[in-house]
């Protein structure tokens, strides 16, 4: 299967249009086929097709989005054991859309933690959005329906995969998509989770590793991107070990806070000096 | 309320996600009308380059600060972070790596170090 997200879409097509009735790849007895066929239609301007660009929002979230799967079912079936409903699995997984808070959501939902103390610890665990506002590529997605969609479906995932290097010249519409099919996995895999959590025998445990695994991935390509600036991490690492450390029943918020003031810091640090390369 | 291990009361249950997905939509888009200002300085575009690997990593160690590295069955995850990084780096497919560290997971999890 295919690794890189990088798609020759990406590429503005250089070959001069012909008329789509003398294309020989055209079929004959179907004319109307080349408009909607996603070459035909990149052949004609350097802008991708709609439909070749939803097509490589599909390619770009298959990987991460397959491993929605286990973490889907894992989550799904944890919804029933605690003895929730099925459809609120799916109902969570596509209105709160954020993994991690879901896993502990179900435990606050079934112990029935006052709703005042759910909204705090929602603030808390998904606090890290907000340093994502720095770097997402919201201004490259058009439209204000765009845009509120864009920040509603924002988990880390769309925010790691569109802030890669090789993200750098999608378009609105590849962002939106691939934001879309994330969200469509992430649901559909945690409603059937529900559904055939019963059939998961009790002794099969942890299919939740499945989201440790799935941001241990990310954040090796992410490390990869910066080309070896190995500081990066190991400030991460240690602002992560400090927050555990300091504040362990607040380890995300601190460690984030942390991790920004050590950037900054770094970025000081060096502006000050003259370059030596 | 009920009482816990009832099933919990639906309308608390649909009210609990309305209110998780209320918090989490608005730390998610608040946040750029405040700092899209900030956006075009060149500490921004620095943040914007270390940022995402740095806040991955926090993910990772978030994911397994509650691991219990005194006893054997932290082997297990330990383990499978091992596959999932090795395989990562020999053949760079996010879902083989994903599936690889998870089955090996749940195949240690579920019989070595069962509980």
């Amino acid at each position: 299967m295919e690794t890189s997200p990088v798609a020759t879409e990406d590429r503005p097509r250089r070959t001069p249009a012909p008329p789509p009735a003398t294309r020989p790849e055209a079929p004959v007895a179907w004319p109307e086929a080349s408009a909607i066929r996603p070459e035909a239609g990149a052949l004609r301007s350097d802008a991708p097709s709609a439909r070749s660009e939803a097509r490589a929002a599909l390619r770009d979230s298959a990987g991460v989005g397959l491993a929605f799967l286990p973490l889907g079912l894992a989550y799904g079936a944890l919804v029933t054991q605690s003895g929730l409903e099925w459809w609120w699995a799916g109902l969570s997984a596509a209105f709160v859309f954020g993994g991690s808070f879901e896993f502990l959501l179900v435990g606050m939902v079934a112990a029935a933690a006052p709703l005042a103390s759910i909204a705090v610890s929602a603030l808390l665990v998904n606090s890290r959005h907000v340093f994502y506002t720095l770097s997402f590529p919201l201004h490259r997605v058009g439209g204000r329906l765009g845009k509120t969609y864009s920040t509603y479906a924002l988990c880390d995932e769309a925010y790691a995969l569109t802030t890669g290097e090789q993200a750098r010249g999608w378009s609105s519409r590849r962002i939106l998509w691939l934001q879309f099919s994330l969200h469509l996995y992430w649901a559909a895999s945690s409603t059937v989770g529900a559904l055939l959590g019963s059939f998961i025998p009790d002794r099969v445990t942890g299919l939740d590793f499945a989201l440790t695994a799935l941001f241990t991935v990310l954040a090796l390509d992410a490390v990869r991107d910066l080309r070896g600036q190995l500081a990066t991490p190991a400030l991460a690492v240690l602002s992560a070990l400090f927050a555990r450390l300091l504040f362990p029943g607040q380890l995300l918020p601190a460690a984030f806070v942390l991790f920004t003031a050590a950037l900054l810091g770094r970025r000081l640090a060096t502006s000050r000096t003259p370059r030596h390369a | 309320m009920p009482d816990t291990g009832a099933m919990p009361d639906t309308g608390y249950a649909v009210a609990a996600v309305l209110v998780s997905a209320a918090v989490t939509w608005a730390l998610r888009a608040l946040p750029f009308a405040a700092l899209t200002p900030l956006r075009e300085s060149s500490t921004a575009r620095y943040l914007s380059v270390h940022m995402p690997a740095g806040v991955m990593v926090i993910l990772v160690v978030y994911c397994l600060h509650d691991l219990p590295v005194t006893e054997a069955r932290a082997t297990a995850p330990l383990a499978a972070l091992a596959v999932t990084v090795g395989l990562h780096l020999w053949r760079r497919t996010a879902l083989l790596s994903i599936l690889g560290g998870t089955a090996t997971h749940v195949l240690l999890a579920s019989t070595v170090f069962a509980r």
